[in-house]
Formats: C-alpha cells, sequence, structure tokens
C-alpha cells in the first residue's frame, strides 16, 4: 500500500510541475496546490500507514502508529489552504489590473 | 525553563491583533506599536543578558519535555538578531508614519509590520524544526499582504511572483522536512543533532541537508535571488527597508543553524557547495549593483552580495571566520535598514529612482547626503566603520583556511558595491540641482530620526567592536560545539536514557 500510495505522489509531482511550467496564471497555481497534495501524501505514507493501534486511546495494545506526520499533514494543509486561496484573489486582482493571465506578458520591463 | 523566551513572539503578535480593531485612529496605532517594539527590544536586551550570565536558554512550551513538545531555545545568536530586528522594525514604524500615504496606514500597516516581527523572532528562537517551518510561513504571509498593500499594476506583478516562489520553496521545506523525519525520527533541532551525530552523516542525510539547503537559498536569495530585485523594488520604501533588513537574514539563519548545528559531519561535501555557491552569489549580485540605474534596483542587488559574503564566512566554519559572519550578519541588518530608509527618502524627494533624473540634492538635504555617504561606506566595509569588522575577519578566516581565490572576489565585490553605491551618492547629491525649493515631491524629513539612529549604531558598532564581540563570541561558541545547545534543551534524564 504504501507503494501505492509513493507512486501516486510521485504522479501529483510530476503533474504539478508540468502545470507550474506552464503560461497560464490558473494553471501554475493549480500546480502549486498539486504540489501541496503531493507532499501531504508522501508525509502521510513514507514511514508506514497503519503499524499499530491509535494512540492516546488505550494503553494495551503492542505497538502504536505515529501520530506526528498527521499532525504535521493537518498544520501544512491549513497553511497550504490559506496561501492558495491568498494566491487565487492576488491572481484574480492581477487579472483584472493587469488584462492578462499570462506569465510571459507579465514579465515586467526594467524601464518602468 | 524561561518563560522570557516567548515574550518576543508573543507581544508583537497581541499588539497586532489588538491594532485591527483600531482602524482608523492611526496615532493610537503608531503609538501602540512603538510601545510594543520598544518592549519587545527591552526583553531581547534583558534576554541577551541573563544568555551571557547563565548561557543557552531553552523553554518546553505547554511543559511538554523535549523531544516530545515544541521547545523555543534561545542562545546567543538568535538573541542578538531578535534584539537588532525589533530595534530595525521600531526604526521602520517611526520612518513609515511620517513616508507612507494614510492609506497604507488605514490598511493596516502596523498589524502586519508586527506579524512579520512575530514571524522573524519565532523562526529565530524555535528549537523545532516544523514549528521553524511554521513560523517562516507566518513571516512570509506577512510579507505577502505588505508586498501587495496598495495593489498598484507593478506591485500585484511582482508579489503574485514572490508568492508562487515561496509557495514552490515552503513545499519543498515539508518535503524536506518529511525525509529527515522519515530518516531520523525526530523534529527537535537538538535531538536532530544528537541522532545524527550517533548515526552519523550517511549520504542520505547529507542529500536531505542539500534539499533544506536549496529551500533556504531561496529564501536567503543566495545564487536561487532571481526573484528578489524585482519584489523588494515595488512596495513602498519602509516597506522594502524591513524586507531588506530582515527578511533574507532569516534565510540565512536557517542555513546557520543546519549546518553548524545538525549537518556539520561532512563539510566538504556541504561546507564546499556553501562557500561556492555564496561566491558565485557575491558575484551577480555585483554585476547586478553595477548595472542597473534605478536606486530601488542597486539596492536590491547590494542585499544579495551581503548574502554571498555572509554564506561564504559561514562555509569556511573556522572560529574566526564564523565570528565574521556573525558581526557581519548583524552589520548588514542595520546597514540595509539604514540605506533602504536613505534611499526611500532621495525618491520620495526627487519623485523618481531612476538616477539619471535626479540631481544636486546635497543643496537642500545636506544631512541627508552625509547620512547616505556614511551608509555607503559601511556597506563598502571601510575602516573605522562596522562592516569593516566583520569584513576583515571573514576574510582572515578565507585566508586561514586556504580559500584565496574566493577571498580575492570578495575583496573585488566590494569594491564593485563601493562603486555602485559611490554612484548613487554622486548622482544624487553632487551635480547642478534641478529641484528649485518648494518643487520637491516630499520633504524625507521623516527618514532623518531613524537614518541618525542606525548611523550612530553602525558607528558604535565600528569603534566599539571591542565592546560586542564578546557577545558575539559567545554566539560562536554554540555554533562550535553544539553540545552546548543539546544540553540545554534535552533534560539529564533524557541523555542517561540515549546514553
Amino acid at each position: 500500500m504504501e507503494t501505492f500510495m509513493i507512486i501516486i505522489s510521485g504522479v501529483l509531482f510530476t503533474v504539478g510541475t508540468y502545470l507550474v511550467l506552464s503560461k497560464g496564471l490558473l494553471r501554475i497555481i493549480l500546480g502549486l496546490s498539486l504540489f501541496s497534495h503531493a507532499t501531504h501524501l508522501m508525509l502521510l505514507s513514507i514511514n508506514g500507514l497503519k503499524k499499530g493501534a491509535a494512540p492516546l486511546l488505550g494503553e494495551e495494545a503492542a505497538s502504536y502508529t505515529d501520530p506526528v506526520p498527521q499532525a504535521l499533514i493537518l498544520t501544512s494543509i491549513v497553511i497550504s489552504f490559506a496561501l492558495t486561496a491568498f494566491v487565487l484573489v492576488l491572481g484574480y486582482r492581477t487579472y483584472v489590473e493587469l488584462g492578462s493571465d499570462d506569465m510571459h506578458q507579465l514579465k515586467g520591463r526594467d524601464d518602468e | 525553563m524561561n518563560n522570557l523566551l516567548i515574550m518576543p513572539i508573543i507581544i508583537p503578535l497581541l499588539t497586532a491583533m489588538i491594532l485591527f480593531f483600531f482602524r482608523q485612529q492611526i496615532r493610537l496605532q503608531r503609538a501602540l506599536s512603538v510601545l510594543s517594539l520598544i518592549a519587545t527590544a527591552g526583553i531581547a536586551g534583558y534576554l541577551i543578558y541573563i544568555i551571557d550570565t547563565d548561557g543557552v536558554q531553552a523553554l518546553h512550551i505547554g511543559g511538554w519535555e523535549a523531544p516530545f513538545g515544541i521547545s523555543l531555545v534561545a542562545d546567543m545568536l538568535p538573541a542578538l538578531l531578535v534584539l537588532t530586528s525589533s530595534i530595525i522594525c521600531l526604526l521602520c514604524v517611526l520612518y513609515a508614519s511620517g513616508s507612507t500615504g494614510e492609506q497604507h496606514e488605514r490598511f493596516y500597516l502596523y498589524p502586519f509590520i508586527l506579524f512579520l516581527l512575530c514571524g522573524v523572532n519565532g523562526s529565530f528562537l524555535t528549537g523545532d524544526i516544523f514549528n521553524l517551518f511554521v513560523f517562516f510561513e507566518v513571516m512570509l504571509i506577512a510579507s505577502y499582504v505588505l508586498l501587495s498593500l496598495g495593489g498598484g499594476k507593478r506591485q500585484l506583478r511582482e508579489s503574485l511572483k514572490y508568492v508562487m516562489m515561496n509557495m514552490l520553496s515552503s513545499t519543498l521545506f515539508v518535503v524536506a522536512i518529511a525525509y529527515l523525519y522519515s530518516i531520523v525520527g525526530t523534529l527537535n533541532m537538538a535531538h536532530l543533532s544528537e541522532r545524527v551525530a550517533l548515526s552519523g552523516q550517511d549520504g542520505l542525510i547529507t542529500t536531505v541537508s542539500l534539499l533544506f539547503l536549496i529551500v533556504f537559498s531561496i529564501k536567503a536569495g543566495l545564487v536561487l535571488y532571481f526573484w528578489l530585485p524585482g519584489s523588494y523594488s515595488v512596495p513602498p520604501t519602509v516597506i522594502s527597508a524591513i524586507f531588506a533588513a530582515l527578511l533574507t537574514k532569516v534565510g540565512i539563519y536557517a542555513i546557520v543553524r543546519m549546518f553548524t548545528l545538525i549537518f556539520y559531519h561532512q563539510p566538504e561535501i556541504t561546507h564546499t557547495i556553501l562557500v561556492w555557491m555564496g561566491a558565485i552569489t557575491m558575484i551577480f549580485g555585483a554585476f547586478g549593483a553595477v548595472a542597473y540605474w534605478g536606486i530601488r534596483k542597486i539596492l536590491a542587488y547590494n542585499v544579495i552580495v551581503s548574502v554571498g559574503l555572509i554564506i561564504f564566512g559561514i562555509g569556511i566554519a573556522s572560529d574566526t571566520s564564523l565570528t565574521g559572519a556573525v558581526y557581519y550578519l548583524i552589520h548588514d541588518m542595520i546597514a540595509k535598514a539604514l540605506i533602504f530608509i536613505l534611499g526611500g527618502a532621495i525618491i520620495s524627494i526627487s519623485g523618481t529612482d531612476q538616477l539619471h533624473d535626479i540631481n544636486g540634492l546635497i543643496r537642500y538635504r545636506p544631512l541627508l547626503g552625509w547620512l547616505f555617504f556614511l551608509s555607503a561606506l559601511a556597506l563598502a566595509g571601510v575602516p573605522p566603520l562596522s562592516g569593516f569588522v566583520g569584513k576583515m575577519m571573514i576574510l582572515r578566516g578565507g585566508i586561514e583556511q586556504e580559500f584565496y581565490v574566493i577571498s580575492i572576489i570578495s575583496v573585488l565585490t566590494s569594491l564593485l558595491v563601493l562603486y555602485s553605491v559611490m554612484k548613487v551618492f554622486v548622482q544624487s547629491f553632487w551635480g547642478e540641482t534641478l529641484l528649485s525649493e518648494g518643487e520637491e515631491h516630499a520633504t524625507g524629513r521623516s527618514a532623518l530620526l531613524p537614518g541618525v539612529i542606525l548611523a550612530s549604531m553602525l558607528v558604535g558598532m565600528g569603534l566599539g567592536a571591542e565592546w560586542l564581540l564578546p557577545y558575539v563570541d559567545k554566539a560562536v561558541d554554540v555554533m562550535m560545539d553544539p553540545s552546548l545547545y543539546i544540553d540545554a534543551v534535552l533534560s539529564p534524564t533524557e541523555e542517561v536514557i540515549i546514553e
């Protein structure tokens, strides 16, 4: 199962890279959010998916699942959610102000 | 255990939250933020005193002992940096109250400066690598808002690039943390250092350390600085000053922590890469500073050059060079804040940042002119000023460890830096006065008080180096001997279990 999850995560990274390298603003933002999904999936599966009982609920189990990755993912999801929302608004404002969502047009010149 | 450690994080945070309720009362906002910044700086000063007498301080939040909970750790280096950044924020707030429009101040300028300081101080003080990521994000989100505040066309365009760049590097940061956690099995920096030392830094861990290096290089503008000149030259000058003084320095601090505390076992790989990255950064930064004719661009490239020099000092990793690098780091925060504030005053007086259109300001603004001259000399490292001490120690360390080529590069780039800032000075202050009295776009007077204070700090750091160096030495002691840091964080019982 871990292998499968890691492959999925790799596929997400690949798709994200493809999207980030494109010209459209929205595609880049989607690519970045795919990156964060891929990271979370990787973080979840990198130490093994389910190796024991849930921690804190009982003291009898022989082994427990490591709760730290989940805690990290939760924090990271909140941050990447907020950032995606912010960058979407920022991208929309840029599109409205500058009238383009093509990164080539947003390059800027030195003599401004 | 010392509860004082959390104060530099919590005071700006709470003040910023309170300020949100007083959107229209700008005077109250200014007063409250100045008060809270004075309090933060005072506590940082007291913290330095405590560390000087009692050694490294640690706070285990919520009573969860390390390595299980999150710890805040203050050795001398973060304490010095917290003090410097609080003072710089204080002076920038003083400058902001006269230089940015009321529009900015009404749209939460001060709260976001305080949030930024909260993130910066948190990144300096944290002893947990995931917590470092969280405080980086606090700092970055505040910086996104400050950068796009106002919503001009250029601002939106550049902040979009800045945000996307940093989102990418944050993703890489989490990936690197995940790798490290899966290999070493802990997130506490002291514990990480101990475990990496126990198990040996094999190829896998070195690779992960290089991934961290890439992440922090993007944040610090080390080689991967392509986002920096654009985004530092679009916001109001006070915000550029804060960015130039604080943001890249947090990246540098993270590199220092990583490569002196945790990944210091394979210097022939990691530190060689650091040294050469520093050299490349210095060369490209100096070329950029020489090539441009806009004040903001020139100053932004100067930020890059100094990042290169500090990283060169860290990469050499001898006692002398690290002392120099820490000294230069503190000097550079002050000098960059000063020169950005003064450059901002020039731009606001003349209404443009193109050097060809500015002339003869010295006639109406003699004090501003001489302050700029002084800060230009300090940046280039001319003897009585603070830049000289740090630069000389880095170079001495470099020559002692036989990095001749890069030492020569850093001397040459210092000359180019001197040329680039002198170009600004000569072009904008000398020559025939183009603007007649009353034609200026702004008085630029608000820059004088923070400018004089920062300049006197630079002179003081240069002349009073003997007085400051014992503190810097204390910071370097921890960098040279990680056990000082580890012993302060992990309680003795914990060590027994591991042994």
